[in-house]
Order: C-alpha cells, then structure tokens, then sequence
C-alpha cells in the first residue's frame, strides 16, 4: 500500500555497497543522470535560498549567478516583520487546523457509512464526494462569494458580520471541497479492513458511534496520518480561496499574503525570495519529517488500498 | 466497550421496519432471518448519529460544491451584476464570449497547451523517473526526494520562485545563457507574451512530474513480478515488457495520473497569478473568470459563462473517470 515507496531504499543502498566495483557503466549513466535530474529539480529552490541571503544591489549589479560578497539574512527579518508574516502564519493554522481535522472527521464517518454500515445509496453518495472534488473551484467562485456575503455571522464570531472575510468562511470551503478526496482514499482504505472486531462488537451491541469511534478509526490511524499530512500542505497552498473569500489583508493565510509582499516592494525580488522561503519552509520541513505520510498519502488514493 | 449503555431501546428494528441497510439485497431485507449478516438493528440513536455525521459533509458539500456550481450555470445565462436584479437574456454571454471577446481564444489555447504540455512532456517523464528509480539501486532514496519535493511547495510559491529565476536583466537563466550583460540581448522570459507561457508550463512541469512520479513508483511496485518473468521468458525485450505487460497492468495508477494531469492543466491558476494577475499572455480561463468577477467590472453573468465552458470540459473527464470506476465497482 505504498509505504513501501519509502521503505525499501536504505535496504537497497545498504547491500549496494558490498559490490561496488561491479557497478556496470550503464549503472553509472543512470547515476550521471539522475544526479543530474535531480540537482535540475533542487536548483530553483537553492537558487531562491541563495539570492534571498543576499542585497539587492549586489544581484542588480553582478546578476544572480555570480560568487557572493555579503551575505545575510536580513530580508528574512524584513520579509517577517514588515508584512506581519507572524499574523499570516498564525491565520494559516487558524484555518488549517480546524478544516483538516473537521475534514479528516468528516470523510472517515462517510467512508464508515458507505462501507460498514452500508447505507442506502452509497455509491451515489461516494460519486457525489468524490466528483465534487474534481470540479473546477473556479465554478463554485461567484456563487459561493455571494453567498458568503449574504449569510450573517454574530461579532463574536466574524467583525465583518457575515461569512465572506471570516476564518468560518475558508474554513467551511475548504471542509466542502477536500472531503471528497478523504472519503475517496479512506472509502478505499475501509474496504481493506477486516470486518470481524466490528462484527464481534455488533454481537456485543455496540452502537454505530462505538464501531465508528472506538474500533473502525484506530485501525485507520495510517490512512489518517498520510491523509492529515497531505491536507494539511494542501490547504497551506492554498492561495484563491482566501483571495476571493476574504478583503481583510490582516486576515489572510500566509501563502495569499506572500501576494502582498509583491504588491509593496514590487522590485525587490530578493525579498520576495525571502518570503518564498519562509513560506514554503513549513512545507518542505513537514516534507522531510513526514515524507513516508506524504507518499502513502497520494498512493492510497491511487492504488486502491 | 460497554455494550449495553450504548443501545437503545429497541423500537423500530422489527423483522419489517425500515431498515436503513442499503447494500442488502432485497429478498434479504424481506426475510431477514436468512440475511441476518448483512442487517444491522439501527437504534434510534444510531440513526441519529449517522442522521447528524453523515448530513453535514453530505449537506455542505452539496450546497457550496455542488449547489454553487449549479448557481454558476443558472447566472450564466443572466447579465447579473452583482448588485441590480439579474435579467435573464438566453445564451448572449456565450454568444459574446465566443464572437467578441478575445482574452476567451486565448485562455482556451493555453488551457489546452497546459494539459498537452503536462499530458506529452511532464507526465511521461514522471514515468521515465519512477521507471528508473524502481530497479534497486542506491541512492534511489535521494532522487526521490528531490524530485518529489516541488510537489510540497505552493503554485504560488513556484509563481514568485519563477520570476527570479527568468528576470530578465539578471535572472540567473539569462546569466547562465550569457545573454545579459554588455552587448546581448537578453530573453525577457517573463515580460514577453509569446515566451512566458513556456517558462510557466516548465515550472508546473517540474512540479507535475514529481506527482506523476510518485504515483507511478507506487503503482510498479504493485506490479506482480512473475508476470515480468513471464515475458522475459517468452523472449520480450525489456522495452516490449515494460509497453504490453507493465504498463496495461498499472491501468487504476494510469487512470488516476491522467485525470489528474486533467484536472491540473483545468485548475492552473496560482503561478500565472503570482506572477503578473494572468495577463500579458497568461490568460487563462480560470483567471479570466475570477478577473470578471472581483475585478473592477463585476460582470458575474458572463463569468459565470466563462465557468461552464471551463466546467464543461471538466465534466467530460469526469464522467468518463466515474465510467471507469463505475465498470471496476460492477465487475
């Protein structure tokens, strides 16, 4: 089921290394090329890292590929504080969090109707999850801002009064939208389960929320921890919804503030290198510690369990 | 467990009551002796539970997935904007967007050249890597990663990594290329419409082939190997097994990166935005869209227009996804 992409490596370069004089040239060709790949695919970012160390002058005048004369990180504390970047991260999780574990919640007790309990229509009700989420969000925009303007929040909730430019608001898209693709993976990761403990459980009289909560969910702890990583980044990229859905720059996610960086220092690309970098180092730090989670999260989707 | 505080009493969950099993089968629910299996006693609790847990995602996903989308058609044939009353005036935003609105051929075209370029460049070479990374060898573990990395960072991210890699006077692809300076003529990769779509589909490739790739990794590792042996015995080259046996073989992981391939080139929107708003030859449909709607001309009726044109491409791959997955849940 795709943990196995992660697992199998080390083994290989492990034993590898017994007979490496034996290593044919084809061998070598294929090491030449795949350095070469992937020194391709890390090049943009360390390029980025690279320029965001350095001032602007220095790259204006000798360009970006040139041997650095100063290096600091002092557009790392501009990109920071000056356009409130602490806020725009603290507004990330105020939106990630809820939407991932509301989602997670939701997709994994659909999933349990449509394979366990077997409800009437449950194939039609995984389609619908399931197509819904490959719609366009681009089709749902106008409809959804203007609902959003016209449904009323109390000030306690949102000081715009209304949905639209409210955290309850990208919250409530984003549960909508990444729900179908939770209960497509967890739906297939489901039917995987053996029956019999829940079986048993029904003997015993256990309600639909025990099998749910108490037997069903612990065993689909791995589904859950690749699905939770993957929305997780997902809804951390996002960058239309809040767009669209929020007027308030002080209330924006971070990846949609990384906008106004651009929009304030339209020049200075080597600020804007350094919000890049910040914004995509939780990402990228999620990645290296969760990389198992991140694959099995996409392969569960893919190869059925 | 504590099995009996959670059942209710049971009231409604006599031989003939409406019992909410779907996937039993009819002569099953009939004589529920001899499907006693499948029939589970629902309590009045549990439906209640299942009523409230399962109503909500089904509740809001159908109201602001699947209602919104529906809205989006309805105003398509309106020339609603956004405040006044909307007017219903048949297919004229169709009419106009095909006739007189030249942003529209444009979007269409690029659209198409993101998935022709995602579907024939950035997706087999996704395979090409994952075909190469799937035979044992050292390393492997690295080249992985750094491959799959740009899939973790955001469109948006890659939009402004984008820009200081082609800046024109001293990105460093002019540098390298040895155009700037004294004397040449360097590239304005991203100012020049006809140049920067091309530098926009590499960046979503690069990223697009890391998704394809991890994909593929895990669809040949579930590949059964005997079928391999099989034809190697028979005398296959090993180009001939990996097109007759392997590939047809991996048809779920096949079908899932194609709609996938689909559904990105459909949906691209963060890079182009971050770069330049989509325009200057960026247009694209899902940005003409959202420029019709909270840009300053407010014109929803003729985006919206502009959404199901853009829907219905996406309806097609969809219908023909759930086709498959229709035929696979049958047999």
């Amino acid at each position: 089921m795709s943990a196995i992409t992660a697992g199998r490596a080390p083994k290989v370069s492990g034993a590898g290394a017994s007979d490496r004089p034996s290593v044919p040239p084809r061998r070598l060709g294929l090491h030449v090329f795949l350095s070469a790949v992937s020194l391709l695919w890390l090049a943009p970012l360390l390029l980025a890292v690279y320029a965001s160390l350095r001032p602007y002058q220095e790259t204006a005048k000798y360009g970006y590929f040139s041997w650095p004369r100063h290096l600091s990180f002092d557009y790392y504390r501009e990109a920071f504080t000056q356009s409130g970047m602490a806020q725009h991260f603290l507004n990330t999780l105020i939106i990630a969090v809820p939407a991932v574990l509301l989602t997670l919640f939701f997709a994994s007790f659909v999933a349990f109707c449509i394979t366990r309990v077997r409800i009437r229509g449950g194939f039609l009700i995984l389609i619908l999850f399931t197509a819904g989420n490959l719609l366009p969000p681009q089709v749902m925009v106008t409809p959804v801002y203007e609902l959003f303007t016209r449904v009323p929040l109390p000030y306690w909730m949102s000081d715009s009064l209304t949905m639209y430019d409210s955290y309850w608001g990208v919250i409530a898209i984003h549960v909508a939208f990444q729900t179908g693709f939770c209960v497509f993976v967890m739906t297939n990761f489901m039917k995987a389960l053996p029956e019999e403990l829940r079986e048993a459980a029904i003997m015993d009289g256990a309600s639909v929320w025990t099998q749910f909560w108490r037997i069903t969910l612990p065993l689909c702890r791995p589904a859950l921890a690749a699905l939770a990583t993957l929305e997780f980044a997902w809804i951390y990229n996002d960058f239309l919804w809040a767009l669209v859905l929020m007027s308030s720059g002080d209330k924006m996610p971070v990846t949609s503030a990384l906008n106004n960086l651009k929009g304030q220092y339209f020049q200075d690309y080597n600020l804007l290198a350094a919000g890049s970098v910040l914004v995509a180092l939780p990402t990228v730090i999620l990645f290296f510690i969760l990389q198992r989670h991140f694959i099995a999260g996409l392969t569960l989707g893919a190869t059925k369990g | 467990m504590r099995p009996k505080a959670d059942l209710e009493p049971a009231v409604d969950t006599g031989p003939t009551g409406p019992v909410a099993t779907a996937a039993a089968p009819t002569q099953g629910r009939r004589r529920p002796r001899a499907g006693r299996r499948r029939i589970r006693r629902l309590t009045t609790r549990d439906r209640l539970v299942i009523g409230v847990l399962l109503g909500l995602p089904l509740l809001l996903t159908l109201v602001l997935v699947w209602a919104t989308t529906l809205a989006s058609v309805g105003l398509s044939f309106t020339n609603w904007d956004g405040i006044g009353s909307a007017k219903f005036i048949g297919v004229d935003n169709y009419k106009e967007l095909f006739t007189n609105y030249p942003p529209f051929a444009t979007a269409i075209w690029h659209n198409l050249l993101w998935l022709g370029f995602l579907a024939l460049v950035a997706t087999p070479l996704g395979l090409l890597f994952a075909v190469l990374l799937d035979r044992q060898i050292r390393f492997s573990r690295f080249y992985q990663s750094a491959i799959y990395l740009p899939v973790v960072l955001s469109l948006a991210v890659i939009g402004f990594i984008s820009q200081l890699l082609f800046a024109r006077d001293d990105g460093i692809v002019n540098t390298v290329l040895g155009t700037t300076g004294q004397g040449g003529h360097p590239v304005d990769w991203i100012g020049d419409p006809h140049i920067n779509i091309w530098v926009v589909l590499v960046m979503a490739g690069w990223r697009h082939a890391g998704y394809v790739m991890v994909l593929y990794l895990a669809g040949l590792k579930g590949v059964d190997p005997s079928l391999k042996e099989a034809a190697a015995i028979d005398g296959a080259s090993a180009r001939q097994t990996f097109f007759r046996v392997v590939f047809p073989v991996m048809r779920p992981v096949n079908i899932i990166v194609g709609v996938i391939t689909v559904i990105e080139a459909l949906r691209a929107f963060d890079i182009v935005y971050a770069i330049n708003g989509g325009t200057n030859g960026l247009e694209l449909l899902s940005v003409l869209i959202t420029d019709n709607i909270i840009g300053e001309a407010s014109r929803i009726g003729f985006g919206s227009a502009i959404a199901v044109v853009l829907l219905l491409i996406s309806v097609g791959c969809i219908i023909a996804y759930c086709m498959t997955e229709l035929r696979e849940e049958k047999s």
